[in-house]
């Protein structure tokens, strides 16, 4: 919304300082994004007359423009500049002037040629430009109409910019009443204690002539259109408005086009009534009806679509039923005013908001009609609209009408009090408006601050107010509603600001939410940069990472590539690397912890949604080359990417303290079908699995080298049974080492083993860990030797000889018994 | 067995001992280490030393003679052994230097090397995420979750708007292909777990919910259509507006630093009336006007506003009892203002040249 301070001022004096007006505006919730003084600053800038345009010699983007800069001066200008051609009227700083900017032009030379001054685009002169006007792809000259001026006139007067601001102001959709200039100036005249008056019309209004007859109305959709006034204009005025209105709408925003749309326009951004003027002689029957649309019913719109209606709808016809417009959204082409307009029925009408929204997004059609009937028109303001409507043609008229007089019929009001809104009286407290906003104000208080934007407070008794709804306010209903005005008129800023103290409750983060900020400490401690990808995948994503692709699919989605829910963050990380190492990424190594979805549960309409917790190992010369497993049996080499992700692993169980939790070698969906293991809990619970991004996949997804990672459902991973806080005393006494090696098939994995230590040592064992591992030689084939390192050590005592060495026997018996180990030698 | 022996007397004496002290420095200077050292400290003052000899030979001496001349050795002796202390830590501190100079080891080869342990980094969202948990919780809130596909009730009927309602066109909503058309979608907002909250407890409500949402938007430099939010509800007999206000400034100090302040002014929201916009002090120039703020010294972070009666109707709570406010901002937008990122969809590229600068 911009509102021109001229404008405004017809309203009441707004004589405070513009900075004054503009922070006001933003108090009151009107907040003015941009302020621009307009007509100010454009000393030496001229209208001039394009003769020519020449290549500039030495550079390509610019060009050298040949202008009448007035009296047959012709001036030659160095332009960037590409949307104008011979003829057209642009305007010219000369050397010397200042424009709004600051920026001083002088005589200089570009790439070697003169430019005796600059040619302006409007943002230059900080001219507001009409919308469509800029496509904004690049500069662009304001073009003038043409004949606006002789080339030499000064700018400010050809446009009639005498200096005035223009404020731009974000208006919140609970506001319609203050999409017009009145209604702006009510809540500003409000806030600043000066009197707001409506305009008067005055003797320029012509009187009611019966002769000029009504036109028939007939409303059938009385629900959608509750109320239709309908008044015919006889003898209206021809040709362009006069230049305040043009240049009224221009900084408001619209572009003049002719008086009776200029005047319809005016009006509307004036009082607020979308409005509509028919050429009554091409409305088939002279009047109009009102109707629902019929299924399927196509109707051409003034934008050149043709739009498919239906019984939700509410269609404006003729007297003969021919659709000639969409309700309170956009008229048609076939009724529309042309240059030999002369007869005009001017609709001012209300329309049930609800249906507005309805029909505007299903047909996807927007319009500032649209924009004011769905957030609630006055319905009370047709009267004053038609008036107004009146009065401006009247205005117009001597001007553009060709010596005719301009007549003006009777109103038919059609209204249907059932569907229109019934004046809100809301029952205030004082009590509770100091209650919502910590205030303490009194009756009077609470009256005064509502009476000046026409919220009459009466009292019946002490301490509530009956207070009466003005019209224009549809979104004021309910005791809040008048509350929230009485805070705005009061200030946001006056209130005292207090703190609550917070009862009852207490704060803090829950266990989980502690655990994991822990789990993800610990993987980057482990050297994982947490990544953060995205919820939607593309279709085959899934599939292409050798997973399930049942997934949650998104019924809009702004690009197929994201159509559908991830249910891993395995496809998003594999991206991830493919992304950095397509950047030269060294060791990328990524975690996350995000939400995944799967398709909702019996009963249920919403997915089933699990946060995983996910780290992967890029390929690169840290994982190929080092901490390769020895000897290659089967072909094992390149484990540095897999065994990273099982370090990971080990580091977050032990940072987790988790116990009880093993690694089973397994089949994973998307993993190496020989290097995958899941993480099982001790009661057999599937936390989630580990190893290598099996071949395919990782070339699927563009990786040359291998993958590991690591994947676990995070819900599972801490309900897994922690180790205890409980201080555990240790030993003053000596412990003894013992190594070792067992040889054993490559099937029994070393965690086995290591199992079978750790319970066949009992008390006395105080660690164990596997330190080598060796293939070949006397080892033979499919069997390898596990190198385990023991430590035994009692509480209470230096452990004797023989109690080392019957440890030791318990341990080969153990192993070898279980595991068809051999002890090696 | 004595009458063979050259007589003795003092002089005789004091000149041998001499002779041996002259030798005994010579030596002692000469040693090049400590084992030499040792070893000349055992020939010149040991019990084998001519010193030691010299010794034996005041035997035959007059017996009124034997204590001057044993003076002398005795000084002879003490000089000596005060030289072998000077010289053992004259040695002592040479070798000293020697094996430092050795070991000497420059320690930024470590510290520069590529081999260097690397540390992870959280994202720069989870970051900001957490501190911005940290300073609520301080302020005596709890962290709430919720979902993030959810139904059209919570999203926005539960929220005051209903079936049509024009409000909703403030967000474009990503819809799911589950259950009725327009039933399931993603949260455009984090406002559902106010919702799922008041429905699950009663009051007094102090808590944050920070999480992830989604909106129809094409991304752009200040917008991704998945974006983290973290919202705050407070549902407690007498909360007014002020307390709205005030927790907001105290929660923009406590955050932003001591010179950051906020202010509110009116805005709409269906879920909230009275409802605000809040600005706070632009973090960048401390007020003073720059690029970030538009040189307007002010940044909008968020809305708020006391609950809408009709919020707590639809969620069971009596707004005659209790009243209470929410507020809401983006965290990813907080994240670019502080970080000073141009362009958020770097947020989502996961480079790690970007996520190892946090």
């Amino acid at each position: 919304m911009r509102a021109p301070l001229s404008w405004l001022r017809d309203y009441a004096p707004l004589e405070a300082p513009v900075d004054d007006l503009a922070a006001t505006l933003s108090a009151l919730g009107l907040v003015v994004e941009g302020v621009h003084h307009v007509g100010g600053g454009l000393g030496g800038v001229v209208v001039s007359k394009v003769l020519g345009i020449r290549r500039h010699p030495d550079a390509d983007r610019i060009r050298l423009v040949d202008v009448d800069a007035g009296n047959g001066e012709v001036a030659q200008i160095v332009c960037g500049a590409w949307n104008f051609a011979e003829g057209d009227l642009v305007p010219l700083a000369r050397v010397g002037a200042v424009l709004p900017g600051g920026m001083e032009i002088s005589r200089r030379k570009m790439r070697g040629e003169w430019s005796d001054g600059m040619l302006c685009s409007a943002s230059e002169l900080d001219i507001p430009e009409p919308p469509g006007s800029a496509d904004g792809t690049g500069p662009g000259l304001m073009i003038l109409p043409r004949g606006l001026a002789e080339p030499g006139a000064p700018l400010a007067d050809a446009l009639e910019l005498g200096p005035d601001v223009v404020f731009d102001l974000d208006v919140s959709s609970n506001r319609p009443d203050a999409l017009c200039m009145a209604g702006v100036a009510r809540d500003l005249a409000a806030a600043l204690g000066e009197p707001w008056a409506a305009l008067s019309s005055g003797s320029v209004l012509p009187p009611v002539d019966r002769s000029v007859g009504v036109a028939p109305i007939t409303v059938e959709a009385g629900d959608l259109c509750p109320r239709f006034v309908g008044t015919v204009f006889e003898d209206v005025p021809l040709g362009a408005s006069p230049a305040w209105i043009a240049r009224r709408l221009t900084l408001a925003g619209m572009r003049p086009i002719s008086a009776v749309v200029d005047v319809s326009n005016y009006v509307m951004l004036d009082v607020g009534q979308p409005n509509h003027a028919y050429d009554l002689d091409r409305l088939g029957g002279g009047g109009i009806l009102v109707r629902r649309g019929a299924p399927g019913e196509i109707l051409e719109t003034l934008d050149g679509v043709s739009r498919t209606l239906g019984p939700e709808d509410c269609v404006i016809c003729d007297a003969t039923g021919g659709a000639v417009g969409v309700g309170g959204i956009m008229g048609g082409a076939s009724a529309e005013i042309g240059p030999g307009t002369t007869r005009v029925l001017l609709e001012t009408a209300w329309f049930q908001p609800m249906a507005i929204a309805r029909t505007g997004s299903r047909l996807g059609l927007h319009s500032e009609a649209r924009v004011r009937f769905e957030r609630g028109v006055d319905p009370e303001v047709a009267p004053w609209a038609v008036e107004r409507f009146a009065a401006l043609l009247a205005a117009v008229a001597p001007a553009a009408s060709g010596g005719r007089t301009l007549r003006r019929g009777p109103s038919s009001d059609v209204r249907d009090d059932a569907h229109m809104p019934a004046p809100a009286v809301v029952r205030v407290r004082t009590a509770r408006v100091n209650a919502i906003l910590g205030t303490d104000l009194d009756d009077g208080d609470v009256a005064g601050l509502l009476g000046p934007i026409g919220f009459r407070a009466e009292a019946p008794e002490p301490g509530v107010h009956a207070v009466t709804v003005p019209s224009w306010r549809l979104d004021s209903a309910r005791e809040i509603d008048v509350i929230e005005e009485v805070a705005r008129l009061w200030g946001y800023g006056r209130i005292e600001r207090t703190v609550p103290a917070a009862r009852g409750g207490s704060g803090g983060l829950t266990g989980r939410q502690r655990d994991r900020r822990f789990v993800r400490q610990a993987l980057a401690g482990a050297g994982f940069d947490e990544a953060w990808t995205s919820t939607f995948l593309a279709p085959g994503d899934l599939e292409r990472a050798g997973l399930d692709p049942a997934a949650v699919e998104v019924e809009n989605p702004l690009d197929r590539s994201e159509s559908i829910l991830r249910t891993a963050l395995l496809p998003g990380l594999l991206k991830a690397v493919k992304f950095n190492m397509d950047r030269q990424g060294v060791d990328v190594r990524l975690f996350e912890v995000g939400t995944v979805f799967f398709l909702p549960g019996e009963g249920r309409v919403t997915p089933e949604e699990v946060e995983h917790v996910a780290a992967i190992v890029g390929p690169g010369p840290a994982t190929e080359g080092a901490g390769a497993v020895r000897g290659g049996a089967g072909g094992a080499g390149g484990a540095g990417a897999v065994r990273a992700a099982v370090l990971a692993w080990s580091y977050l169980a032990e940072a987790l303290g988790i116990s009880g939790v093993s690694l089973s070698a397994a089949a994973v969906p998307g993993m190496h079908p020989s290097r995958a293991a899941n993480i099982v809990a001790g009661d057999g619970a599937l936390i989630g699995a580990v190893g290598e991004v099996a071949p395919e996949v990782r070339a699927a997804y563009g990786l040359g080298g291998r993958v590991g990672y690591l994947t676990a459902s995070l819900d599972a991973l801490l309900g897994v049974a922690r180790r205890r806080r409980q201080a555990r005393d240790v030993s003053r006494f000596p412990g003894s080492d013992v190594d070792l090696a067992f040889v054993v098939d490559e099937r029994v994995p070393a965690a086995a083993v290591l199992a079978t230590l750790r319970e066949a040592g009992g008390e006395l064992l105080e660690a164990a860990s596997l330190f080598d591992v060796f293939r070949g030689g006397q080892v033979g084939t499919g069997r390898r030797s596990l190198a385990f390192r023991l430590r035994f050590r009692a509480s209470d005592r230096t452990l004797a000889e023989g109690e080392i060495a019957a440890a030791r026997q318990r341990e080969i018996d153990a192993v070898t018994a279980a595991h068809g180990a051999e002890l090696r030698g | 067995m004595t009458s063979r022996l050259t007589p003795e007397n003092t002089p005789s004496i004091a000149a041998a001992a001499a002779a041996v002290e002259a030798d005994g420095r010579r030596r002692i200077e000469a040693a090049a280490d400590l084992a030499a050292l040792r070893e000349v400290e055992r020939t010149v003052v040991g019990k084998r030393s001519e010193l030691a000899r010299l010794h034996t030979r005041l035997a035959r001496l007059a017996p009124e003679e034997r204590r001057d001349a044993g003076a002398v050795i005795h000084d002879a002796r003490t000089r000596l052994q005060e030289q072998l202390g000077r010289r053992a830590a004259a040695l002592d501190a040479e070798e000293r230097a020697r094996r430092v100079a050795e070991e000497r080891l420059d320690l930024t080869e470590i510290s520069t090397h590529a081999w260097l342990p690397r540390r992870g980094h959280l994202h720069l969202v989870t970051q900001t995420r957490e501190e911005l948990e940290d300073t609520f919780v301080a302020m005596g809130f709890a962290v709430a979750e919720g979902p993030e596909a959810e139904t059209d009730w919570y999203n926005f009927q539960a929220l005051n708007m209903p079936p049509a309602h024009p409000a909703r066109g403030m967000w474009d909503t990503l819809y799911l292909r589950l259950g009725e058309p327009g039933q399931v979608l993603l949260r455009t907002h984090t406002s559902p777990v106010q919702v799922r909250l008041m429905e699950s407890r009663e009051p007094p409500i102090y808590a944050v919910m920070p999480g992830r949402c989604y909106r129809r938007d094409t991304p752009d430099a200040r917008h991704t259509p998945v974006f983290h939010q973290i919202e705050g509800l407070v549902v407690d007999r007498g909360i007014t507006f002020g307390d709205l206000a005030g927790t907001i400034e105290a929660f923009t100090g406590a955050y932003f630093g001591a010179g950051i302040h906020s202010r509110l002014r009116p805005s709409y929201f269906p879920f909230t009336e009275p409802s605000a916009e809040f600005e706070v002090t632009c973090p960048i120039c401390a007020g003073e006007g720059c690029r970030t703020c538009s040189g307007s010294g002010w940044i909008e972070l968020g809305g708020c506003g006391m609950v809408d009666p009709n919020v707590f109707e639809a969620v069971g709570v009596d707004a005659e009892v209790y009243s209470g406010f929410a507020f809401g901002f983006g965290i990813d937008r907080l994240a670019q203002v502080r970080a000073g990122l141009s362009d958020m969809r770097v947020l989502l590229d996961n480079d790690v040249r970007f996520l190892t600068q946090f």
